[in-house]
Formats: structure tokens, C-alpha cells, sequence
């Protein structure tokens, strides 16, 4: 197979069936949650507050308004900063941009700069060497990390890794760019099967959570 | 402070060890899998989907700081060591393992929901110590101590295996002793139309009834009509909560709200408890699938509150001790109450301190959730485990502890006792009925 076909195919097929990975995935636990919580735990919806859900929301996605984050102002920072990054980065990055808009979208929409983008992969990096450093030392982490963990946070970086060799032209472009598309889609694709589903089910728990405490026992869950 | 570091050992329980001499390894895997498998699914699968195994709840955790951040004692590393391998493992786990679950999720977690408040994502660890210990219930594994509270609930409707005469004995004898106070005083029983039935734990009639009497010279001086049942559903409390006997709980709550239906009354007071509170406000309700209560309840905090705010009950002399408060998890985070406990306590003692961290964030006590009914084999485990309460306690320098439940007097009394604090312990009723106006009463 020639390095044109092989970018065909991870560009091609292969990024049509990470897309639908993800986002069935995604959609599909929060279907099956909803769908679990009406038939097989119905006190979940009889005090659910939309109010209570959005408080809690807002209280925990602000740095330090919440005691925990108050109390470990480092890991505040460090996971505020990687999840910004994370999220940001891969979305409105100039190259992945261009891609939509002269592919499937044929929309365009806003972009970072290239130089941030690149300050966010490397932030991306960094923190899940923390990340990684921590559940290696810090005792209550460690106690509870297994291989799988680790596996976890080398499968997150990775994209932004080789992402970042790319840009910079690091090694050899061609090997390089397609080690991180097939990174990327990989990434994607393991969301829904891993704990990294807690980007759809972590929402879900909180407003739950910031309904029992808000609207049940008038007091704050933060 | 002296520094309670020792091995963990296995503390024997018949309870415990009896039940497991008579499983097999088919029984376990089949009582976990069809308890797993068809209870509250939705919460238990959103909560073990989503944790990431990072430990940030574990610094809310007592019996974590207090065992020097052994990791074994964090929140998630109790779910580590009872719930993730009966999930992994599809119910395949041995008896000796089930044995040390049982005590895990009985003796080393207070079900303080403290975690919950910790974890950015709010999963609900004592949620799933309660699923452990629903498991450890069927599979007839349950601490013995509690287990003859939550039989004597089965039996008699009371956790104290009081007998009707037993109970209105008790009441009347209560009546008797204070007409000497208060002339006119009574105790009503089933009086249809009241304002307020008024509600106890089953521990209050068989040893502590001055409570009542305190509680009924209380309503008295403030006027208030209210009425208690002559027949069960006086008591409140509930031990099948904790063991996760469910349906026992369903039934008392019912017989404790149609008990009050029955006399027609407006509302349900409930005595200085904070487990009962959670049984009748929070758990017991959904279990027989009411959204809303049928009678309104109202925690004696909140009344006592509102019968100082319309100056029903006045302050004759206050108390000038140093003293600081201790918030009951359950009507704190089971109900926001921290805010009224204090104006009641300041009425009375101005002179207050704070412990540090207080209101909806203080440290459990250590006995609720059912672990000091666990009874005398397990007492040093929660008094070793909340090492940190008494270092809060020492730091705030007072002389008097306020605290309006009856778990956490006792635990804060073998606390208080074990860490030489030489701390007083109050209930609110103690202090208000010590130091309110009495214009009902006879002149001495
Ligand atoms: C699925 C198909 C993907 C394709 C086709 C793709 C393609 C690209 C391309 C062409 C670049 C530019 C390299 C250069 O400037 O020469 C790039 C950079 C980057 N990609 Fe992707 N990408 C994909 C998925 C992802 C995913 C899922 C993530 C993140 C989770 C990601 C994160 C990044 C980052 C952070 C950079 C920039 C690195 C830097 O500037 O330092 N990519 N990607
Ligand atoms: C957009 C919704 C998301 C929300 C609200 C969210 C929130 C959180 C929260 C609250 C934590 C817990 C502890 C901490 O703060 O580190 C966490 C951890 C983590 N998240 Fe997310 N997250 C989201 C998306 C993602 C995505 C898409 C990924 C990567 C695929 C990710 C990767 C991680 C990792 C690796 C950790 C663990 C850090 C550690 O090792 O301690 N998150 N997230
Ligand atoms: S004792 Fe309280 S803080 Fe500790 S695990 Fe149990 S509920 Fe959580
Ligand atoms: S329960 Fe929450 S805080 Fe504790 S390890 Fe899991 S995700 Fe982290």
C-alpha cells in the first residue's frame, strides 16, 4: 500500500467511522442512561431540577468557587488548563478547520492562532505527565490507578504528541501525520468504551447530584 | 493528640462470621448479580462509568485523615475493596472476601455523603456502601447489633423492642414527673385535629426520657397543640435503612405517616435525630414512591427555630461557657439546617466558636449511618477513625459541645472521652428547656 492510499484510507473510511464511534457512542449512553434512570430508578426524574442542574454546573466549572478546588490549588489549575486545552485545541485548530471546510462541512469557523494551539498541545502534554507523575506518588491516587489508567492517559496525549512533531516537522512528516490521524481517531473512538465517557456521563451525574442537594436538602453540593 | 496507628485487624462478629459459615460461593454470585442487575441501575452505572479513579474525594473522608491518608480508607477505596469486584467478577467473589466487605461498608463508612461534596463529578459513594451493605443484607451477612435493632423493627415497629404498655408507661410517667413542674402539663396521646404529632426515636423511651419530658415542657410553654400515638409509629428511627432492609423501611415509614394521617394532625415534629430524619425525609419517601410527604415533617431544629423567631419560647439566662456546634450530616447535607441549629444555640449561648470545616462541610461524627449500632465490637473503629474530629473539637478551645442528634452524641461522647477532650454535650432541647422563660411553671 502506498503512503497515498494509506492517508486516503485513515482520512477517508477510517475518519468517517471514528465520527460515528464517537458520536453514536456518546449518544447512546446518554439514551441508555435516560432510558435506564426512567424505567429502573424513577426518584432520579421525579426531583430533577433544571435550576439545581445548571447552579451546580456553573459552581463547578469556575476555578476555586468549589472547597475542593479550593483546597489542591495546583491540581486546580493543572486540570482546568488540560481540559481547556484538550477541547479547544483539536476544534479550533487552523488545520483541522480547513479540513471541514474543504471537506464534508464546507463550513468555516472561527480558529486559534497557530502559535496557541500549539501552547494548548503542549499544555495537553504536560498535564498528563502530571496526571501520570501524580497517580505515581500521591498515595489515595496511586491506591486505585491500575495499568488501564495509565494506558488511558498515553492514548489521550498521543494525538496531541504526534500533532505537535507534525506541526513542527518533526521526523518524518508523511509516517509522522498519519501515526496522528490514526491516533486521533483511536482516541475518539475509545471515548464511549473508557472512563473518558465522563465527558457525557460526568455532566449527567453533576446535574443529578446538584438536584438532590439544591432542590431535596437545600444545600450546596460544591 | 496521641496517634492511634495501628495494624488493621479483623474484628470478630457474629453476625458477621455466623452468616458467612452457612454461604457458598453460588449463593454470593447470585445475590450480587440480582441485586446489581435490578436495583437503582441507573445511578449505580453512571457512578462506577464515570469515576476516573483520581482520589479527590478521599480528603473528605474522616476515617481517611484520621488513619494518616491511608489510602484504604478513602471513599473510593472502599468501593475499590467492595463494589469494583463483585462487578468485575461477575458475583465470582469468596466468602472471606464478602466477610470483609460486610464490615468495610458497615463499620468503616458513616454514609456522611461528605464525598459526594468532593468528588467534581458528585458521584455518590455512600449510595454505593448502601448497595454493598443491601447485598451483605440479603446474603444475611449483617453486623449482629444491628441486625437485632433492624429484627426488633420487624417485630414491634421500634427499634428497642419497646412494648405498647412499655411506651405509654413511659409517656405518662413523663407527664406524671413534670406536673410537678408545670401544673396544667400533658402529654395527649391520639388527640385527633392537633397541630403537631411529635415523634421520637425508639432509644428515648427506653433510656432517655427526659428527652421527652424536655421536648413536652418545651411545647407546653410555647403553647403548642400537639398530641403523640399511643400505638405504633411513635418511633421514628429506622436501622433497616442502614442494613439495607428496604422493604422493612418502606413499612415504618408508612406506619409513621398513616399514624399521623390517622390524626388528622398538620404536621409531623420529629425529635433531635439526624439518621430518622434521613429515613423519613429522604429515604423511606421514595421507597414507597411518594415525591412529596403526605404530612409535612419538620426536624426539631427547624421547629425550635421557628417557636424562638415568633417569641413563643423566650431566653431567661444564657449560658456563658465557650461552646461550638456540631452539625449532624444528616441535617446539614440531608437538609440545609446549619444556619437555624446556629440561632438557636447563639440564643442560649452567645459565647460560640466555630470548628473548622463547619456548616454543610463539618466531619461526620463517626456513629451515624448505622455504625455505632454495630455495637460494642466495633466502638474503637470509629473512634480510631475519627481521630480528626477530636483534633476539630480540641482546636475550637470550647468547654460545650451543641449538638442536635442523638448518633452523634454518642459518638462524640466516646470521642470526647477516649481523646480526654473533657467536653460537654448537649442536645438544643437540653439548653432550651434549662434556660427559657417558664411562665407555666409552678413558682419555686
Ligand atoms: C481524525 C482525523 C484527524 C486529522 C485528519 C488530523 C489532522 C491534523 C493535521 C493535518 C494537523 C496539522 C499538522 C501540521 O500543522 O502540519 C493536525 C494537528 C493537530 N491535531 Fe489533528 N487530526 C485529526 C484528529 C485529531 C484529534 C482527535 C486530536 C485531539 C484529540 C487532534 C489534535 C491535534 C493537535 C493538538 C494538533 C496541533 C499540534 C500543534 O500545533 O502543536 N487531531 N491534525
Ligand atoms: C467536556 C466535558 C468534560 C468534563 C466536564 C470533564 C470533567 C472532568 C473532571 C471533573 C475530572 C475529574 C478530575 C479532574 O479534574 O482531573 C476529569 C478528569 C479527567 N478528564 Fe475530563 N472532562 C471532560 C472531557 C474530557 C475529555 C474529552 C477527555 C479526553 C478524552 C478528558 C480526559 C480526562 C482525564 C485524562 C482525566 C483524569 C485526570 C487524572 O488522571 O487524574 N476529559 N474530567
Ligand atoms: S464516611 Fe462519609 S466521606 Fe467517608 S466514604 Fe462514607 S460517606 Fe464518604
Ligand atoms: S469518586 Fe469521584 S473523586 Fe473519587 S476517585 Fe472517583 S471520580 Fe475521583
Amino acid at each position: 500500500m502506498s503512503m497515498h492510499t494509506l492517508y486516503n484510507l485513515v482520512t477517508g473510511p477510517l475518519a468517517w467511522a471514528a465520527f460515528a464511534i464517537f458520536i453514536g457512542g456518546m449518544l447512546a449512553k446518554f439514551i441508555y442512561l435516560t432510558y435506564l434512570a426512567k424505567k429502573k430508578d424513577p426518584t432520579v426524574f421525579a426531583y430533577l431540577s433544571t435550576k439545581h442542574v445548571i447552579r451546580s454546573w456553573f459552581m463547578w466549572s469556575v476555578p476555586f468557587v468549589a472547597k475542593n478546588w479550593r483546597l489542591r490549588p495546583l491540581f486546580t489549575v493543572v486540570t482546568f488548563a488540560f481540559h481547556i486545552s484538550l477541547l479547544a485545541a483539536p476544534i479550533f485548530l487552523m488545520a483541522h478547520v480547513m479540513m471541514w471546510s474543504e471537506g464534508v462541512l464546507g463550513i468555516s469557523f472561527w480558529t486559534l492562532p497557530d502559535q496557541v494551539a500549539d501552547w494548548m498541545t503542549v499544555i495537553v502534554i504536560v498535564c498528563c505527565v502530571y496526571f501520570a507523575v501524580r497517580r505515581m506518588i500521591v498515595p489515595e491516587a496511586k491506591y486505585v490507578t491500575d495499568i488501564k489508567d495509565f494506558l488511558m492517559l498515553i492514548l489521550v496525549a498521543l494525538p496531541f504528541i504526534t500533532g505537535f512533531l507534525a506541526y513542527h516537522q518533526i521526523g518524518d512528516y508523511k509516517v509522522m501525520i498519519i501515526l496522528h490521524i490514526v491516533s486521533g481517531e483511536v482516541w475518539l473512538a475509545m471515548i464511549p468504551f473508557t472512563w473518558l465517557g465522563h465527558m457525557i456521563l460526568g455532566p449527567m451525574v453533576r446535574g443529578y447530584m446538584g438536584s438532590e442537594f439544591g432542590a431535596v436538602r437545600h444545600v450546596k453540593d460544591w | 493528640m496521641t496517634v492511634d496507628t495501628q495494624e488493621k485487624k479483623i474484628i470478630e462478629d457474629p453476625g458477621i462470621d455466623q452468616g458467612a459459615a452457612k454461604l457458598t460461593p453460588e449463593k454470593i454470585a447470585q445475590v450480587i448479580n440480582t441485586t446489581l442487575g435490578t436495583e437503582n441501575l441507573a445511578r449505580l452505572y453512571a457512578y462506577t462509568k464515570t469515576c476516573v479513579h483520581c482520589g479527590l474525594c478521599s480528603d473528605a473522608c474522616h476515617y481517611f485523615l484520621s488513619h494518616d491518608r491511608d489510602p484504604k480508607y478513602s471513599p473510593v477505596g472502599k468501593i475499590k475493596n467492595t463494589l469494583w469486584p463483585m462487578i468485575k467478577n461477575k458475583g465470582k467473589v469468596s466468602v472471606e472476601f464478602m466477610k470483609e466487605a460486610a464490615r468495610i461498608a458497615h463499620t468503616e463508612c458513616n454514609l456522611c455523603r461528605r464525598c459526594v461534596q468532593y468528588c467534581p463529578f458528585g458521584i455518590d459513594t455512600a449510595f454505593m456502601i448502601s448497595t454493598v451493605r443491601r447485598i451483605v443484607h440479603k446474603l444475611a451477612l449483617t453486623p449482629q447489633y444491628i441486625q437485632d435493632t433492624a429484627h426488633s423493627h420487624a417485630a414491634t415497629m421500634n427499634q428497642m423492642w419497646v412494648k405498647e404498655d412499655e411506651w405509654i408507661d413511659a409517656l405518662m410517667w413523663q407527664e406524671d414527673e413534670a406536673r410537678d413542674e408545670f401544673p396544667d402539663f400533658r402529654i395527649p396521646l391520639d388527640k385527633e385535629g392537633s397541630d403537631v404529632y411529635y415523634s421520637v426515636i425508639g432509644p428515648e423511651p427506653k433510656f432517655r426520657t427526659q428527652l421527652i419530658y424536655q421536648a413536652a415542657a418545651i411545647f407546653h410553654e410555647a403553647g403548642v397543640d400537639f398530641t403523640m400515638p399511643s400505638g405504633t409509629g411513635w418511633d421514628n428511627s429506622d436501622m433497616c435503612m442502614f442494613t439495607g432492609d428496604f422493604e422493612m423501611m418502606g413499612r415504618l415509614k408508612r406506619d409513621h405517616y398513616e399514624s399521623a394521617m390517622k390524626l388528622k394532625v398538620n404536621k409531623i415534629v420529629m425529635g433531635e435525630c439526624g439518621h430518622a430524619y434521613r429515613s423519613v425525609y429522604d429515604m423511606g419517601n421514595r421507597w414507597l414512591g411518594w415525591r412529596e410527604m403526605p404530612v409535612p415533617i419538620i426536624h426539631s431544629i427547624q421547629y425550635f427555630y421557628e417557636l424562638l423567631m415568633a417569641g413563643k419560647i423566650k431566653v431567661a439566662s444564657t449560658i456563658d461557657k465557650l461552646a461550638t456546634f456540631h452539625d449532624p450530616c444528616n441535617t446539614v447535607r440531608g437538609m440545609g439546617l446549619h444556619e437555624m441549629g446556629r440561632a438557636v444555640a447563639k440564643a442560649f449561648v452567645p459565647n460560640m466558636v466555630e470548628m473548622y470545616p463547619n456548616r454543610e462541610h463539618n466531619y461526620c461524627c463517626a456513629a451515624g449511618g448505622g455504625v455505632i449500632n454495630c455495637g460494642p465490637p466495633h466502638k474503637m473503629t470509629r473512634v480510631h477513625g475519627n481521630k480528626i474530629k477530636a483534633e476539630q473539637l480540641k482546636a475550637t478551645g470550647a468547654e460545650l459541645i451543641v449538638a442536635p442528634c442523638h448518633n452523634c452524641h454518642g459518638g462524640l461522647e466516646d470521642i470526647v472521652h477516649h481523646y480526654k477532650l473533657d467536653m460537654e454535650i448537649k442536645f438544643l432541647g437540653d439548653i432550651i428547656y434549662e434556660h427559657m422563660v417558664k411562665t407555666k411553671a409552678v413558682e419555686e
